[in-house]
């Protein structure tokens, strides 16, 4: 069982996030940077996968080049090898783009699963596995609490508001999962150290048959028009209780049309 | 070990620490124990090892980075660094240091990986932070040696698997100390381990009483092969240690600062902050000047212990500055917390009750005085 495990460098959550304010898109660069917090349950399911069924896991991840950070946290965690995407003309790449592009990645390699975060913090979008599914014409199986392979099929717990349906496929398929599939290891220090060692592939867009003219901010379908600054908290309302505390919150909740 | 490797390494740890067992302090305290899956989740990390040389299986830290290990482990609750301190420090450096090939292949891989524990029976009754006063003797008997003795507060005894343990062979005489140590395993006849000692504070840390009745050992658990080696090998492995100790005291002093400060921003008096009162403030100056200071000390006489410039009078002042200063620092959290800081549940309580036995343990205040006042004189004496 061959599995392909997509992650992402963000912005670290606790700091703030910003847009660059000459073409709009995400800095980068003025922020520390982590692994995409789900991706590490990505990484640790494919991990405990491979545990079971044997194979390889192998890491993708489309990113500047600060991104080998990343793509070494999850060589220490364990997984075998790693993809690099790199390329400075994917800058500003939309979702829509970056599924072409990662798409085209995944098609250089040999694999049953792809497994990948359910979205991302900095983009919240939660559109890349359904995108890529559709690309490759293989099956999608999303938010998943669970996951078991039986030979050829996948099998998975997605989870919902009320309990959770079973869904399954025939393999290639691509799987999210979510935060409740398992607790993602530490890396062992022997694994920080090996990781520098494994097997590390940085492709650009020519060696992986990206063309150029379809990524990129230039070409991207959607642009960010115009952004401002969140607008300050403005300071709350504050109801004396006079023996009519309750009624007057019901009040206030009427009056917003909340109740 | 590369700064690039251990970069990531530290930042892991601190992620550990702050996420992973900061939330569990009261457990630790409450149960006085290290939860065993905190107890799985460090082993395989490795942190049992990391002070053990690569080529045994550890991680082969020096003591710069050793340094900045232990003040990212000085932020939570001192038992967790416990569970793991002899293994790297006091007992496993003996062997490290003072060990023969044969001796080093037979232990340190099992303590780099955790499956032994080691502890460090120095501690006696009549003798503390003086090795020059044991009792315990080695006898030799044939090709074997028999230990009798007690050692007293020895940390990590009731989980440990070895007990690096030290014995006079003769007296003191003109050819050396007379003091060997000997690796015996827990479980040979003759040794027993007390009850776990009550103590002030460190929950989870446990010390007991050790017992050698006619231990009967081979020649080849004499470390070193040596007769005299004992008394050196304490030194050394204390002054190391002591380094270390100043490190984790500093990482104690930053947890009760960033404690007191998010207290003094957050909780009011008569509707104001009280960290918006001068007196509150000059004493959040103090600590956070007493922090700086000692993580400075730490960090320079773990330089010089690397470089080999100073490993006597510099191990001293760090641990003599950093455990006074982590003392005063704990103090005054609590003062800022006023009554709250003197309940249970809350941090700062926890602290001042843990680092008072940072003061004694290791060399007293006194005796680190001692080291540094006698080690000048006698410099100059010798004309140094």
């Amino acid at each position: 069982m061959n599995i392909v495990v997509l992650v992402k460098q963000v912005p670290d959550t606790w700091a703030e996030r910003k847009l660059d304010a000459t073409d709009k898109t995400l800095d980068r660069a003025s922020v520390d940077v982590v692994m995409n917090e789900i991706d590490e349950y990505a990484v640790e399911e494919a991990l405990r996968i491979q545990a079971d069924q044997g194979g390889e896991v192998t890491i993708v991840s489309m990113a500047p080049d600060r991104g080998v950070e990343t793509i070494r946290k999850a060589l220490s965690m364990g997984a075998d090898k790693a993809v690099h995407l790199s390329d400075p003309a994917l800058h500003g790449s939309d979702a829509v783009q970056t599924s072409y592009a990662l798409a085209k990645v995944l098609g250089t390699l040999e694999y049953d699963l792809v497994i990948a975060g359910s979205e991302a913090t900095d983009s919240r979008m939660a559109i890349m596995t359904p995108l890529l599914a559709e690309r490759l014409g293989q099956p999608q199986l999303s938010g998943a609490r669970k996951v078991t392979v039986d030979g050829g099929t996948v099998r998975i717990e997605r989870q919902t508001d009320n309990g959770y349906d079973v869904v399954e496929a025939s393999t290639p398929a691509i799987v999210s999962v979510v935060e409740k599939i398992n607790e993602p290891r530490y890396p062992s220090f022997k694994g920080i150290m090996a990781a520098k060692k494994k097997p590390l592939t940085t492709l650009t867009l020519a060696d992986a048959g990206i063309e150029a003219d379809r990524v990129g901010l230039a070409s991207a379908p959607s642009q960010v028009v115009e952004f401002s600054n969140k607008p300050p908290r403005q300071a709350g309302q504050i109801v004396k209780d006079e023996g009519d505390g309750g009624v007057k919150v019901a009040e206030y909740l009427a009056s917003q049309k909340l109740v | 070990m590369s700064d690039d490797d251990f970069t990531v390494i530290r930042s892991q740890v601190k992620d550990f620490v702050r996420k992973q067992v900061v939330p569990r302090e009261l457990e630790i305290m409450d149960t006085d124990a290290i939860p065993e899956d905190l107890r799985a989740k460090v082993r395989d990390m490795g942190l049992f090892g990391y002070a053990i040389p690569q080529e045994f299986g550890g991680l082969g830290l020096n003591l710069v980075q050793d340094v900045e290990l232990a003040m990212e482990l000085g932020y939570t609750s001192l038992a967790l660094r416990s569970m793991f301190g002899t293994n790297n420090g006091i007992a496993g450096q003996v062997l490290v240091g003072f060990g023969t090939d044969e001796q080093k292949q037979q232990w340190l891989g099992r303590l780099a990986s955790g499956e032994v524990v080691a502890s460090f029976a120095l501690t006696e009754p009549g003798a503390g932070s003086n090795p020059a006063g044991l009792r315990t003797k080695a006898v030799r008997d044939g090709e074997d040696w028999v230990l009798n003795g007690d050692k007293r507060w020895i940390t990590n005894a009731p989980l440990a698997d070895l007990f690096v343990t030290f014995a006079r062979t003769r007296p003191a005489d003109g050819s050396g100390a007379g003091i060997a140590v000997f690796l015996v395993p827990a479980d040979t006849p003759g040794v027993s381990v007390g009850v776990k000692d009550r103590k002030m504070g460190q929950e989870g840390a446990w010390t007991s009483d050790v017992t050698f009745t006619d231990v009967r050992v081979p020649a080849s658990a004499i470390i070193g092969g040596s007769e005299d080696v004992g008394y050196r090998a304490a030194l050394t492995s204390l002054a190391r240690g002591r380094v270390h100790i100043a490190a984790l005291s500093v990482g104690a002093a930053q947890r009760a600062l960033d404690e007191s400060v998010a207290f003094a921003a957050a909780s009011t008096q008569g509707g104001t902050p009280i960290g918006s009162f001068q007196l509150v403030q000059a004493m959040l100056a103090d600590m956070q000047a007493g922090v700086m200071a000692g993580r400075a000390l730490a960090r320079d006489a773990a330089a010089m212990w690397v470089s080999g410039e100073d490993r006597r009078i510099a191990p001293s002042v760090a641990k003599l500055f950093c455990t006074e200063m982590v003392g005063k620092v704990a103090d005054l959290a609590v003062q800022i917390h006023g009554g709250t800081g003197y309940m249970r549940e809350v941090p700062v309580e926890r602290i001042y009750r843990e680092v008072r036995l940072l003061r004694l343990y290791e060399g007293t205040s006194e005796i680190q005085r001692l080291i540094i006042g006698g080690g000048l004189v006698k410099a100059a004496q010798q004309g140094r």
